[in-house]
């Protein structure tokens, strides 16, 4: 048998090797210099006076307020859009109404709005010599230069990510799982947490991640409410893009490098709970 | 238990999905719906099973108006087209689900749940899936899970739509008489909605026959087939 020559068919999907490589060297190339060189880069830096001149300038005060900022600016601003994207998407998903399309764009616009646009706009609103803001200043809740401004700004920056990944999710499920949970005498509310919130749970995981990294990593709405007082109001990015200015590389990078696996560790924990939950996922059509 | 239907309509917009319509059905019948699709019976299953509201008439059970009753209060056995089974829950918690969904002081206790879950795995004959997700079931299996769901909450009827419609034809067979026997042993008011006219012509006690949101003929299969009574009716039944 073996003298007869099988000839090699191709797939009808599969490109010629020379294709192949080719396409494979440029995704490798693009990924290598756009993503993993700057994240060397970054360690590099933050590493290139050894690990105490690292270590030490995170033990700055400045930087210590910084990390503390950001996490907490994080802390208000992703559990508040969290519940106002499932809100949105069991909205605009579960009921039928005028303007649908209307409240989709809507929904969309902070991420076609430029961020120092939307910082501005926090600031007319809510500045001390806005109306509103003259009253709250006066009163003493500073909105703008304050915690409050900050938080409002990564609000709507982030504000889409979490409807945009429910959204697409609770169509494809349709109404049919909760319709059958109203007929076996559920109510409403237990409706929506025995059926409808465990089948969006990944898809809800993956915006909130998302929403958080951006929460992070917001520099132009912050920049311009946060008024960047060292200290008080500089957040991570804000305090890193400062030391570089003043060729403080080291202490920039350092942080930079802080604020890098903040967000690698969110991956890590996304895949973490992907490993731990295989055979849910595997039961459920998708994740 | 007794459903009778007095001139329902139904509105979508400006489209009119069902004409007022008038339909008995006696206690403890089978009955199929029975049209092609866009004849509104659907709509009238849905309206009976309280997850649509009709634009005008009236809906009663054993005389009793129910028109206005939610869908939680009807207690009605609803089998959904596609299953509509939990993905994330096992076979047992999705046919417990009723039972756990009751106000505390009418939800049987833990053990007495079990039981019941077990009894409608034996009646609908898999006994052995209760720790299997929906996704690992076959079509079939599915049907069957989900009418032993509907069942558990004690339903005063069963509304079925379209339950054999994702099945190929052996396990079709298998399922209409499954579903008869299931019918003959509750002895619960059934009405399940088809465009397969051998299905309800073989299954149904009575056979309502629907296009364009009217009811066209309503009656025995033998009669219908010996006796159309209008043009539709002939083309559909010999098609």
């Amino acid at each position: 048998m073996s003298d007869i020559a099988h000839p090699r068919f191709r797939a009808a999907t599969e490109e010629p090797p020379l294709a192949r490589w080719a396409l494979i060297g440029i995704a490798a190339l693009g990924l290598g210099l756009l993503v993993f060189a700057p994240l060397i880069v970054v360690f590099a830096e933050a590493l290139a006076q050894g690990w105490l001149a690292a270590v030490k300038s995170l033990g700055n005060r400045d930087a210590l307020a910084a990390i503390r900022l950001t996490l907490t600016i994080a802390a208000i601003s992703v559990p508040l859009n969290a519940a106002f994207g499932i809100a949105a998407a069991w909205f605009i998903t579960k009921f039928d109404f005028r303007g649908k399309a209307f409240l989709i764009t809507l929904i969309d616009l902070p991420f076609s709005v430029s961020p120092v646009v939307a910082g501005l706009c926090i600031v007319l609103m809510f500045g001390a010599n806005s109306w509103a803001g003259g009253w709250l200043v006066a009163n003493g809740y500073p909105i703008v230069f304050a915690l409050p401004g900050i938080a409002l700004a990564t609000m709507f920056v982030t504000l889409p990510f979490v409807a945009r990944e429910l959204i697409p999710v609770m169509i494809e499920q349709g109404r049919a799982e909760e319709e059958a949970a109203l007929t076996l005498g559920a109510s409403g509310f237990r409706t929506f947490w025995t059926v409808t919130l465990p089948n969006i749970r990944w898809a809800l995981l993956y915006g909130v991640l998302l929403c958080n990294a951006r929460a992070m990593g917001e520099f132009g709405a912050v920049a311009v409410v946060s008024g960047k007082i060292r200290g008080q109001t500089a957040t991570m990015p804000i305090t890193i893009e400062m030391l570089y200015n003043e060729y403080l590389s080291v202490a920039a990078f350092s942080l930079a490098a802080v604020l890098t696996l903040l967000a690698l560790v969110t991956l890590l924990l996304k895949t973490a709970l992907e490993i731990r939950h295989a055979d849910q996922l595997a039961s459920s059509r998708r994740h | 238990m007794h459903i009778q239907i007095d001139e329902i309509s139904k509105q979508f917009g400006a489209t009119a999905a069902l004409h007022p319509v008038s339909l008995a059905i006696p206690s403890g019948a089978l009955v199929a719906l029975l049209g092609p699709s866009g004849s509104g019976k659907t709509t009238l299953l849905r309206i009976l099973g309280g997850l649509e509201f009709p634009t005008s008439g009236r809906v009663l059970f054993d005389g009793q108006d129910a028109t206005g009753l939610t869908v939680q209060a009807r207690r009605a056995g609803f089998v959904f087209q596609s299953y509509a089974l939990f993905r994330h829950m096992t076979v047992f918690e999705n046919i417990a689900y009723g039972l756990k969904a009751r106000p505390r002081a009418s939800r049987p206790p833990k053990a007495e749940i079990a039981r019941r879950v077990q009894k409608l795995l034996d009646l609908i004959q898999l006994p052995g899936i209760g720790a299997r997700y929906p996704g690992q079931l076959s079509g079939g299996q599915r049907q069957r899970v989900a009418l032993a769901r509907a069942l558990a909450i004690e339903p005063r009827m069963l509304l079925l739509d379209e339950p054999f419609g994702a099945l190929d034809a052996k396990v079709r067979k298998e399922l209409r008489q499954g579903l008869r026997d299931i019918h003959d042993e509750t002895g619960l008011t059934t009405v399940f909605v088809t465009h397969d006219q051998d299905e309800a012509m073989e299954l149904a006690d009575l056979v309502v026959v629907m296009s364009m949101g009217r009811i066209e003929q309503i009656g025995k299969p033998a009669d219908i087939r010996a006796r159309p009574a209008t043009q539709f009716v002939r083309d559909f039944i010999s098609a």
